[in-house]
């Protein structure tokens, strides 16, 4: 008994300890956004400030046009991920449910899309998109997340789950006359809750945090998204704006962290579902 | 009579190939015209005056073996990427295993680990990079102990490590939850009776967990391993690959080559073999699946 006890006070202790590099960046960087500039570095550190001023949070939005950079951020993650859910659950529930000739051949193709690194296919991507006249719209970065790598692994967990479905239902509904895309949309669909918020999560985390391309693509400030426009905060000669920075970083942040606090059981199953499946 | 066209099996097959084509078209839009057109740029110049391309043959493989700076970029992407795996699948495993069971408290400690998982990467990246400068909060930590820290970030062997353990703990979450989910799913029954049998903790993680988990632990190899030979954020927010080139990974060259210096030609030359990198890391991982994953039939 008293064994049992003290082991449990090591694991919990131990657990402690391994989270500070999990916990304390992210609480030092909401504590450390409302301190005064020359706080930030002072030593020995404070976690906490006496003074809490919002100031860094105005400059924020006086300094890029930040507003506007959040809407674009908010915007494309949410055409990107209802794209996605729409063309993965079509083509999820094809490769699954349906017999047609190369079907095997062609989800094989498909597939492919997911062995390819964005960093391979940037460059000629970038060329294709300067002679289509999309450099410095949000075009590319709309197509290209909602088309391929984000939405291959979406088809891929929505193919996974669809195979398991039991096929009665189906058949059910066949004989009351329903087609194909009717049987998609009214039994399939609702049936694949939780693959399909595995999906949302996966697919709005990925195109939110989007680095490379926007900054490949994009040179406006007023078109940046949230992660490039972090990286922006540097006064005329180059120095850093740390407690800027630190603000426009908890906005970007505290949010997605709240629907995480919220929503944890469906992001953790959703992600160990669709790992596991595969 | 004849046989109507539109047989249920025809219809069946028209619809099966609808609902494909968005994402077929997506595929070889975006990514195997974009391989093709990757190689046909890695036979080229491009002439950055004039926009054109210059058929070379086999000039910029050729460049390959002379670049000086190659063989360090190679060395630093093996050191990242091996870095990252084994520190992230072993810490995973150890973060799966203790939190597998049922105290007050457990739900909360996995919340914690999990969180930086949704920190945008940009925004965790400066974070520690605040963090880890000369008189940022570690090395204030430290001295609170009386260790006088480095200045991690500008010194080329802290570097590296800072950098890779920097991707480990945001990322680590993602196997931590794959290992969870894992190791409930090993029967508890297996457990008792290798208790019975008087095995000890040691040897019932090794003869029946892991074995148990082999699929997991190999698909987590998988993820992780493409994943870290993805890592560009990171480094381009933290060190731009330096000092020197100690953190320049292939990714990272790739950029650099094609779009600060802009050579097309060299940088998707680069850029076709990380992807050879990768195809034969996922075909060597098929191959061992079938070895050494445990199966229970």
């Amino acid at each position: 008994m008293r064994t049992d006890l003290a082991r449990r006070i090591v694991l919990v202790v131990a657990l402690t300890v391994l989270a500070i590099p999990f916990v304390i960046p992210t609480v030092w960087m909401i504590a450390s956004s409302v301190k005064p500039l020359a706080e930030i570095f002072q030593s020995p550190p404070t976690l906490f400030t006496s003074s809490p001023t919002f100031e860094a949070y105005a400059e924020a939005f006086r300094f890029q046009p930040f507003a506007r950079q959040y809407v674009n951020s908010v915007y494309i993650a949410v055409v990107v991920t209802v794209i996605t859910l729409v063309v993965s659950s079509m083509a999820g529930y094809a490769f699954a449910r349906i017999r047609f000739p190369g079907s095997n051949a062609l989800f094989l193709v498909v597939l492919v899309g997911l062995l390819v690194p964005s960093e391979v296919t940037i460059v000629p991507l970038f060329q294709m998109f300067t002679e289509a006249g999309m450099v410095n719209t949000h075009w590319p970065l709309i197509l290209v997340t909602a088309l391929a790598a984000p939405c291959v692994l979406a088809t891929f967990i929505m193919r996974q789950f669809f195979i398991a479905l039991p096929g009665e239902l189906e058949e059910a509904a066949r004989l009351d006359g329903l087609g194909r895309p009717a049987i998609w949309a009214r039994i399939a669909l609702p049936l694949a809750k939780p693959a399909l918020s595995a999906v949302t999560i996966l697919t709005f985390l990925a195109s939110w945090n989007l680095y490379l391309e926007p900054t490949v693509y994009l040179t406006s400030p007023e078109l940046f998204t949230l992660p490039q426009a972090l990286t922006r905060f540097t006064d005329a000669y180059g120095g850093e704006m740390w407690n800027t920075q630190l603000a426009a970083a908890t906005m970007t942040v505290v949010p997605v962290l709240i629907v995480f606090v919220i929503a944890q059981r469906q992001f953790v199953e959703g992600l160990a579902h669709a790992g596991l499946k595969g | 009579m004849k046989a109507p066209f539109w047989t249920t099996r025809r219809r069946d097959a028209l619809t099966g190939y609808l609902f494909i084509t968005p994402q077929l078209i997506g595929v070889v839009v975006f990514v195997l015209v974009p391989v093709g057109l990757a190689v046909w740029y890695s036979l080229n110049d491009w002439n950055i005056f004039r926009g054109e391309l210059t058929f070379v043959g086999g000039e910029n493989w050729a460049a390959l073996l002379d670049d000086p700076q190659l063989p360090s970029v190679l060395g630093a992407t093996a050191v990242f990427s091996g870095g990252v795996v084994v520190l992230n699948i072993s810490l995973g495993l150890a973060l799966a295993v203790m939190l597998n069971r049922r105290f007050r408290g457990v739900t909360v400690f996995r919340t914690m680990f999990f969180s930086p998982v949704v920190v945008s990467v940009v925004a965790w990246t400066l974070v520690w990079g605040f963090l880890l400068q000369d008189n940022g909060g570690i090395n204030a930590a430290l001295s609170v102990v009386g260790i006088d820290g480095t200045n991690w970030l500008q010194n080329g062997n802290t570097a590296m490590v800072a950098v890779i353990v920097t991707q480990v703990i945001r990322s680590v979450g993602v196997n931590m939850v794959l290992f969870l989910a894992a190791l409930q799913g090993v029967p508890g029954e297996l457990y008792e009776a290798a208790r019975i049998d008087g095995a000890g903790d040691a040897a019932i993680f090794r003869r029946i967990t892991l074995p148990l988990i082999s699929p997991t632990l190999l698909l987590t190899a998988i993820i992780t391993i493409v994943g870290a030979l993805q890592a560009f954020a990171q480094i381009a927010v933290l060190t731009q690959g330096g000092p020197g080139l100690s953190t320049t990974v292939l990714v990272y060259y790739v950029f650099q080559q094609a779009f600060e210096f802009n050579d097309i030609g060299y940088g998707s030359t680069l850029a076709l073999m990380l992807l050879t990198f990768v195809m034969l890391l996922t075909l060597l991982q098929w191959q061992l699946r079938r070895k050494w994953v445990f199966h229970e039939n």
